[in-house]
């Protein structure tokens, strides 16, 4: 759990996870382009987001894809959050992204119930 | 050879042979998969179901057994046992790295139609991190029910 809390206690890795999350499977070129770093950086980040197993690997051919694996996170929330939470957390996170996201139309907080 | 659309790992300290067995039999499965049976003799072209227990079960996702070698490989048709034309590809592979088993679940082939992505992305999480807690310490996850 230690590699998994230390991948993400990094905003370009974040951001790295962000961009899968958006676009699963892509490559190492594909992310490069919507990431402000050097290809350098994006590969390191990229290899200790897989050591940490947040990013699984995909070979294709020659064509090396990269996948978001949520699993380790699932676990940390196991950890924490109690079954008969989940379901108010819920509602609390569609809640504050409603409000946060300043749209006159808040559809999006009747969908969960 | 179309782009994967899910693919998933896990790292279990286990042993291929258990982690097969904990996929491919029921009494295992209802322990970590919010109590879901999933029934086969996992031969290649033998149908397999996903079903609640007790007297009248309820199918919850059925399909054929396409590939099986066990304990390392285990490719299954997914159906939706509602719509028998959404059809998707699961694959289990379990490797053996260093002294840990890793498990990777690839699904995919969706129809364009399918219901089935938005379905499973937040339920293979679960259903693999209840597996891992399952085989290390004995006890599935509580909300580990595919939904």
């Amino acid at each position: 759990m230690d590699a998994v809390f230390k991948a993400l206690a990094d905003e370009s890795r974040r951001k790295l996870l962000d961009e899968l999350h958006k676009s699963n499977g892509q490559t190492l070129g594909e992310l490069c382009v919507h990431l402000d770093m050097t290809r350098q950086a994006v590969t390191k980040h990229l290899l200790l987001l897989e050591a940490a197993n947040l990013v699984a690997v995909v070979w294709r051919g020659r064509e090396k894809l990269h996948y978001l694996n949520p699993v380790p996170i699932h676990e940390i929330s196991e950890r924490w959050i109690g079954k008969y939470e989940r379901h108010r957390l819920q509602a609390l996170s569609d809640l504050k992204r409603g409000l946060e996201q300043n749209q006159p139309k808040n559809k999006q907080l009747n969908k969960k119930g | 050879m179309a782009k994967p659309t899910l693919v998933y790992t896990t790292y279990i300290r286990s042993t291929p042979k258990k982690v097969w067995d904990a996929i491919t039999k029921p009494e295992f499965t209802r322990q970590y998969w919010g109590g879901l049976a999933l029934v086969s003799d996992w031969k290649k072209g033998s149908t397999w179901d996903m079903a609640t227990s007790g007297e009248t079960p309820e199918v919850y996702t059925t399909g054929k057994v396409l590939e099986s070698n066990p304990p390392k490989r285990l490719v299954l048709s997914w159906v939706d046992p509602e719509n028998l034309k959404d059809v998707s590809r699961v694959t289990y592979e379990i490797e053996i790295v260093k002294d840990t088993v890793c498990l990777t679940v690839t699904h995919d082939q969706f129809k364009p139609s399918s219901t089935m992505p938005g379905r499973v992305n937040g339920g293979w999480p679960r259903v693999l991190s209840s597996l891992k807690s399952f085989l290390e310490t004995g006890k599935g996850l509580a909300a580990a029910k595919c939904a």
